[in-house]
C-alpha cells in the first residue's frame, strides 16, 4: 500500500517531468532524486516548516492581517454604513455609530419605483433555472470528458474553455434584437439562455476536474458485480460525485446572480434581477445618491453569499482552482 | 508527460484482469507483485476493446447544441448584422434607405472614424470616435490590473500557503471580495470614492474620483484590483501546493537564498498555473463592463469607456448593426490575445487541464 502511493507521489511530483528544474543550477533533478530526503514514504506528508527565528512568524501575521483587512474592509464599510442613518452617510467612525434599521426599510420600499424584494425573486428564479439546465447538460458532457477515451476529446475541450472565455458583449446586440422580435424582452428565458451560455462551460469545467478524482475503480468493480454502466453509475458514482456536483451548482448560481451586462440590456422592471436593481437604484430626488440605502440593500444581497462562502470555503476554494491548476 | 495516458490505461488493464479492491491493488490476478515503478509494464494487456466514440458523442451532443444556440448562432447572426446597412432616414441625404449589403462601411466607421464622408470624419463626441480611446483604455486596464494583481496575488499566496493559526478563516477571507457580485462592488467603491467619501477623508484630499479621467480610471483599476487579486492568489496558491517541500529542502541544502529559491523553484514550477490565471483574467478583463459602467456612467462618453461600454453604448443608440460591426471587432480582438497568449506565452488551459488531469489520477 504505501510502496504504490509513494510511487504515485513520484509520478505527480515535478521531477517526474520538470525539466525546468533540470535546467535550474541549484536543483540538479538527478541528484534531487537519488537524494534521501525525496525517498520515504513518510515524506508524502508536507515537511512541517522549521521556525528559527520568530521573525518569519511576526512577518506572516502582518502579512495576514493585511490580506484580512484587504478582503474584509470594504465589506465591513458597507455594512457598517447599512445600519447607519442617512444624515451621517459621511461619518468616518470605524465601528457602528447612529445604528438604525431605516435603510433595509428604504432599500425595500417601493414607492420610488425600486422593487427591491422583486429583484431578490428574480435573481432566485433565473439563479436556480440557469443552475438545474447548466448542471442537467454538464454532468453528462462532464462525465464523458473525465471518464471515456475518444477521438476529439481535445477539441471538445478547447470549445468548452473558449465559450468560458467568450465576451458576453458579442451577444448582446443579436439577443437584444431577436428577443425584441419575438417578445421575449420582459420574459425570465430572455434572461435564462443567455446566461446558460457562459454558466454551462464553466459548470462543464468545474465538474470534469472533479469526476476525474473520483476513484472509478468501483465503478469498475460494480461493473464485475454485474451492475450496468447506468447503475453503476446511479448507485456508486453519484453519491460520491454529490459534493462536487453541490459545489458545482454553488458555482454556477454565484456566477449568474451576479451577472450584470447581458441582465441589464435584457430585463424590464419586472424581471430584473438584483444587480440591476441595485445600480440603478433610485433615491428621494435625482440630486442625492442614496448611499445608505444602497449599501443596505447591497449587504441584503451580499450576507447570503458571504455566509455560503465562509461555510463551504474550502470546496469553492477547490472548485475555483479546479480548472486551472490541482490543489 | 510523455506517457501521460499510462496511468489510466494501468487502471483499466488492472481492472480488465480483475484487480479492482483497493486494498487488493498491489497483487495482480497471478499473484505477483506489480512493480512499483509504474505503469508502462501493463501495456502489453489491452484494455477490452469498446464502442466509445459513439457514447461520447451522445454525451456531449445536448451540450454541443445548447452552445451553438446560445453562442455560435448569436455570433453568426451578429456578422451577417454588422454587414448590413441601416435602414431608415438617411440623415445627410433625407431619403429612404432600404438597408441591404453595406460591405465593411460599418467596420470603417469604428476603425478609421469615417462617418460619412472619408476618414477621420466622425465629429467628437460621437461613438464613432470613442473606438480607439476606448480600445486604449481597455486595453491599459488589461496591462495594469493583470500586472498589479499577478504581483500581489503571488505575495498572498506565499503568506497563505504557510502554515500559521487561523489560515482557513483567511482563505474565507479572501473569497469575500470575489462572492460579492461585481455591481455591488461597484456601488460600494462608488460610496467609498464619493465627494465627501471614506477615500477622500484617508487621504486628507478632495479628488473627483469619478470624473476626473485618470481619478476615475484609478478607481476602477483599485476596485477591480480589489475584486479579482483574491481569486489569483488562489490559483497561484493551488500552483505552489503542487511544489514538493523537499525540493526546497534541497534547495537549502545547496545554498540556494530565499530570493534563489523564489526564482530558479518556484517561478517555474508555478509558471504553468500562473499562466492559466494570467490568461484566464487578461480576457476577463477585456470584456470589463459592469465596474467602469457603474462607477462613472455607461454612456460611452466617460474616460474609462471600454470595449464592451461602447458597444452596448451603441445599442442604445439604436444603432443594431454598427454594434454588431463593434461587438465583432471586440470578439476578434479578443481572439487574437487569447491566441497570442497560448501560442506565444505557453498559456495553454487547454492543455494543462488535461495534463493535469491524467497526471493527477
Amino acid at each position: 500500500m504505501a510502496g504504490r502511493h509513494r510511487s504515485d507521489e513520484l509520478a505527480k511530483s515535478p521531477f517526474g517531468r520538470g525539466d525546468a528544474l533540470a535546467k535550474s543550477p541549484i536543483g540538479r533533478g538527478d541528484a534531487l532524486a537519488k537524494s534521501p530526503i525525496g525517498r520515504g514514504p513518510e515524506q508524502a506528508a508536507p515537511i512541517e516548516r522549521r521556525r528559527r527565528s520568530p521573525w518569519p512568524s511576526v512577518r506572516t501575521y502582518m502579512g495576514a492581517a493585511i490580506i484580512l483587512i484587504w478582503g474584509l474592509a470594504p465589506f465591513y464599510w458597507m455594512v457598517i454604513t447599512a445600519f447607519r442613518d442617512v444624515d451621517h452617510t459621511f461619518d468616518t467612525t470605524p465601528w457602528p455609530t447612529y445604528v438604525t434599521l431605516d435603510n433595509f426599510r428604504d432599500a425595500l420600499a417601493t414607492d420610488k419605483g425600486n422593487d427591491f424584494l422583486g429583484a431578490i425573486v428574480n435573481s432566485l428564479i433565473i439563479g436556480a433555472a440557469t443552475t438545474a439546465v447548466a448542471m442537467m447538460l454538464g454532468i453528462f458532457t462532464a462525465y464523458a470528458l473525465a471518464r471515456i477515451e475518444f477521438r476529439g476529446k481535445y477539441v471538445v475541450t478547447g470549445i468548452i474553455l473558449a465559450a468560458s472565455m467568450f465576451p458576453g458583449v458579442a451577444l448582446v446586440t443579436p439577443l437584444f434584437q431577436l428577443f425584441g422580435d419575438i417578445g421575449w424582452i420582459g420574459h425570465y428565458q430572455a434572461l435564462i439562455v443567455p446566461n446558460i451560455s457562459f454558466v454551462l462551460p464553466l459548470t462543464i469545467y468545474t465538474l470534469t476536474s472533479f469526476l476525474g478524482d473520483l476513484p472509478w475503480e468501483l465503478e469498475e468493480a460494480a461493473r464485475v458485480d454485474g451492475a450496468s454502466r447506468g447503475q453503476a453509475f446511479r448507485k456508486v458514482i453519484l453519491p460520491l460525485a454529490a459534493p462536487a456536483l453541490f459545489t458545482t451548482a454553488i458555482l454556477a448560481f454565484i456566477a449568474t446572480w451576479n451577472e450584470y451586462m447581458l441582465a441589464n440590456m435584457l430585463s424590464t422592471r419586472a424581471t430584473e434581477p438584483v444587480t440591476v436593481a441595485i445600480a440603478r437604484f433610485e433615491g428621494p430626488d435625482s440630486f442625492s445618491q442614496p448611499y445608505t440605502a444602497v449599501m443596505a440593500a447591497g449587504t441584503l444581497v451580499t450576507v447570503p453569499l458571504v455566509i455560503m462562502v465562509l461555510i463551504f470555503q474550502r470546496r469553492i476554494v477547490s472548485g475555483l482552482t479546479a480548472g486551472g491548476v490541482k490543489s | 508527460m510523455a506517457d501521460s495516458a499510462g496511468p489510466r490505461q494501468a487502471d483499466e488493464a488492472r481492472a480488465a484482469a480483475g484487480v479492482l479492491t483497493d486494498s487488493g491493488r498491489d497483487v495482480s490476478a497471478s499473484g505477483r507483485e506489480v512493480p512499483d515503478s509504474g505503469y508502462p509494464g501493463h501495456d502489453d494487456i489491452a484494455p477490452p476493446p469498446r464502442k466509445r466514440d459513439l457514447r461520447a458523442v451522445w454525451l456531449i451532443a445536448p451540450t454541443m447544441v445548447i452552445l451553438a444556440i446560445v453562442i455560435l448562432y448569436p455570433v453568426l447572426r451578429a456578422i451577417w448584422l454588422s454587414f448590413q446597412a441601416d435602414k431608415g432616414l438617411d440623415p445627410v441625404t433625407g431619403t429612404f434607405t432600404k438597408g441591404g449589403f453595406a460591405g465593411f462601411d460599418h467596420y470603417l466607421m469604428w476603425l478609421t472614424q469615417n462617418c460619412g464622408s472619408g476618414m477621420g470624419s466622425c465629429p467628437p463626441g460621437t461613438l464613432g470616435a470613442d473606438f480607439w480611446p476606448s480600445v486604449g483604455i481597455t486595453f491599459f486596464f488589461a496591462a495594469v490590473t493583470v500586472t498589479i494583481e499577478v504581483l500581489l496575488g503571488l505575495w498572498m499566496a506565499t503568506i497563505m500557503g504557510r502554515t500559521f493559526f487561523g489560515r482557513s478563516l483567511l482563505r474565507a477571507a479572501v473569497l469575500i471580495p470575489w462572492a460579492i457580485p461585481t455591481a455591488v462592488t461597484a456601488k460600494l467603491w462608488f460610496f467609498i470614492f464619493a465627494e465627501n467619501g471614506i477615500a477622500n477623508k484617508i487621504l486628507g484630499t478632495d479628488i473627483a474620483w469619478t470624473t476626473d479621467p485618470w481619478a476615475s480610471r484609478f478607481a476602477v483599476i483599485v476596485a477591480d484590483v480589489w475584486k479579482t487579486t483574491p481569486f489569483m492568489a488562489l490559483l497561484i496558491l493551488a500552483g505552489l501546493q503542487m511544489i514538493p517541500q523537499d525540493v526546497y529542502e534541497a534547495a537549502k541544502v545547496d545554498g540556494a537564498s530565499a530570493w534563489q529559491r523564489f526564482t530558479q523553484i518556484t517561478l517555474p514550477l508555478v509558471k504553468p498555473a500562473l499562466m492559466v490565471a494570467v490568461l484566464f483574467r487578461t480576457l476577463d478583463v477585456l470584456r470589463m463592463y459592469d465596474l467602469p459602467a457603474i462607477l462613472n456612467g455607461d454612456s460611452g462618453a466617460t474616460p474609462t469607456t471600454t470595449m464592451s461600454i461602447l458597444v452596448v453604448a451603441d445599442i442604445r443608440n439604436g444603432n443594431f448593426n454598427s454594434a454588431s460591426a463593434l461587438s465583432t471587432l471586440v470578439f476578434l480582438m479578443i481572439f487574437a490575445v487569447a491566441f497570442i497568449m497560448v501560442k506565444f506565452l505557453g498559456a495553454n488551459a487547454v492543455r494543462t487541464q488535461d495534463e493535469q488531469r491524467k497526471g493527477d489520477k
